[in-house]
């Protein structure tokens, strides 16, 4: 028999209610996550991507807004219907989050060494030292400099920088899971592979499995164990990555990957989807 | 010798300078930030300059400076024969019709309070005062179709579109006064890939269809490639490499365009 894996998520649904109308934003969504793989989730956006990680740790509305079914078992102990005092110990310290837009995700009104601290001081409050908790994490992301990073205000760090902060301040707690959400969408080609290339280095040294939500195909190929694909709200393909990009079963998967440009491959017209999608 | 047709736009070292000042009013003032410092480009009639670079080097900037978003500091702008910055308010005024921009962000360009007649028709009322309500209306309705939307979202607001068809408006917008040039500042950046696709696929068919000349400025490279006659590579506010895509991205002579090149995901 084979050992349970870290994350096992059965049959995750999130609907919401807005007076009369019931939105369904996924359904029947299932994955196995293990200690050090990478599972990227790829789709367009409202394809309920973002959420159903977020649907995780309970970060969506209470109901009656919004009603999440089915099971996630983190370790075994099922998330799904937890108390909010259990699911508060759980997130940051088991499940940590980084979200696309470090700009508006960090809080401007306190330097960084005090929001990476409050992580720790939340859930380790046996740490005596949490000013060098700050320290490690700030040199966990490769931050020359932790003294003066840690004492800066968001707004006086480059993009690229408030994004590692973000990562430092998931990573202050040794989390067994790393939910990261479109990590470097907002950032430059080459900010991007250097926080790709520090995720990548992380996650070989702590054995931290990533839950990766993205849209851009070339970070899940280089990047990802696993990929699955979803659209409205449904897994439509799953597999291994080099399986799924190679040669994709659904013509969704298919129809998505056609129509990125890609550099030294010009096409007089780039396919869209809808043209890929059209019965032939 | 031939003669070759002069360009639509002529950028001659071109450079925004912005005051830093000085953290105390005793203290000198800080050298000034140079956010473009002795850009020199081309782009001629019909054709699409493609702008790359890191956010910082300066490329929408450049492109703000050409429709005076952004104070020039020193050099020409010359427009179809004329300096641009020789000319005042009045005299500029005809070249904000020539000139349009396409903004990054579909979601806080269009004013949220009218509805998608009062966003095409305001440019109308500027630069066509003559024109009667029911031709504007007309107009504003085939500036919809041309972008592949219908004339009953004529009454909607932008909350009711995808962020897809909010930019489709905002290009109807800057057909809305036949321009020549239009300034794309990273206009599929914040869309899907499926929808970045079909927006590229109608700026391409309005270009051949309409004879508009594009200055695309953007940060994804194959998106430029894609796109370009002519690519300009700016880091720090200077050039550092230009030439037709074919060279600059598969063959660049500069190690900065190399290290931009290398850190593309390839699939």
């Amino acid at each position: 028999m084979s050992s349970e894996p870290l994350l096992q998520v059965r049959d995750l649904g999130v609907t919401f209610r807005s007076g009369s109308r019931t939105t369904v934003a996924a359904t029947g969504v299932s994955f196995d996550l293990g200690a050090g793989e990478v599972l990227a989730v790829v789709g367009e956006s409202g394809s309920g991507k973002s959420v159903s990680s977020l649907a995780l740790t309970g970060l969506l509305p209470p109901p009656p807004a919004c009603v999440v079914t089915g099971s996630a078992k983190l370790s075994g102990v099922e998330l799904i219907g937890m108390d909010e005092a259990s699911l508060s110990r759980v997130r940051g310290r088991r499940i940590a989050y980084i979200f696309q837009e470090p700009g508006t995700s960090l809080n401007p009104v306190y330097d960084i060494g005090f929001q990476i601290g409050e992580a720790v001081r939340l859930h380790r409050p046996d740490k005596k030292d949490v000013a060098a908790a700050v320290r490690r994490a700030l040199e966990d992301v490769r931050i020359d400099d932790p003294g003066r990073v840690a004492r800066s205000y968001p707004h006086e760090l480059s993009g690229g920088m408030q994004q590692r902060a973000m990562i430092a301040m998931a990573l202050a707690c040794r989390p067994d899971v790393l939910v990261a959400d479109e990590p470097t969408t907002a950032l430059d080609v080459t900010i991007q592979k250097e926080i790709m290339d520090l995720l990548a280095r992380i996650r070989a040294e702590k054995r931290m499995a990533i839950l990766l939500i993205t849209h851009n195909f070339g970070i899940v190929a280089s990047f990802a164990d696993h990929v699955q694909v979803m659209r409205n709200g449904r897994i439509v393909e799953h597999g291994r990555t080099a399986e799924v990009m190679g040669s994709p079963r659904d013509d969704y998967t298919r129809g998505l990957i056609a129509c990125i440009p890609r550099l030294g491959q010009r096409r007089r017209r780039l396919t869209t989807l809808r043209e890929e999608l059209r019965p032939r | 010798m031939k003669e070759t047709p002069r360009p639509l736009l002529e950028v001659r070292d071109l450079a925004v300078h912005y005051p830093v000042r000085a953290p105390w009013f005793f203290l000198p003032a800080p050298a000034p930030k140079k956010a473009v410092d002795g850009v020199s480009f081309t782009v001629p009639r019909g054709k699409t300059v493609g702008v790359v670079g890191e956010s910082g080097s300066g490329k929408s900037t450049t492109g703000k400076a050409v429709i005076r978003l952004a104070p020039v500091t020193r050099g020409a702008i010359v427009y179809d024969g004329t300096d641009l910055t020789a000319l005042g308010a009045d005299g500029f005024h005809p070249y904000r019709k020539k000139i349009q921009m396409i903004f990054q962000d579909p979601y806080n360009s269009l004013n949220p309070r009218t509805d998608v007649f009062g966003i095409l028709s305001e440019p109308l009322e500027i630069h066509f005062p003559g024109m009667s309500r029911s031709e504007r209306e007309s107009r504003c309705e085939a500036l919809l179709k041309g972008v592949q939307l219908t004339g009953d979202d004529l009454r909607k607001h932008p909350h009711e579109f995808s962020g897809g068809q909010r930019q489709r408006i905002g290009i109807a917008r800057a057909l809305a006064v036949q321009p020549e040039l239009i300034i794309c500042d990273e206009p599929v950046s914040a869309l899907d890939v499926s929808v970045q696709a079909e927006v590229v696929n109608l700026l391409q068919d309005l270009q051949e269809s309409l004879g508009l000349t594009y200055l695309f400025i953007g940060h994804d490279l194959a998106v430029i490639e894609h796109v370009s006659d002519h690519v300009l590579v700016m880091n720090a506010g200077r050039i550092v490499e230009q030439g037709p895509p074919e060279s600059i991205l598969q063959d660049p002579k500069e190690e900065y365009t190399r290290r931009l090149l290398a850190a593309v995901p390839r699939f």
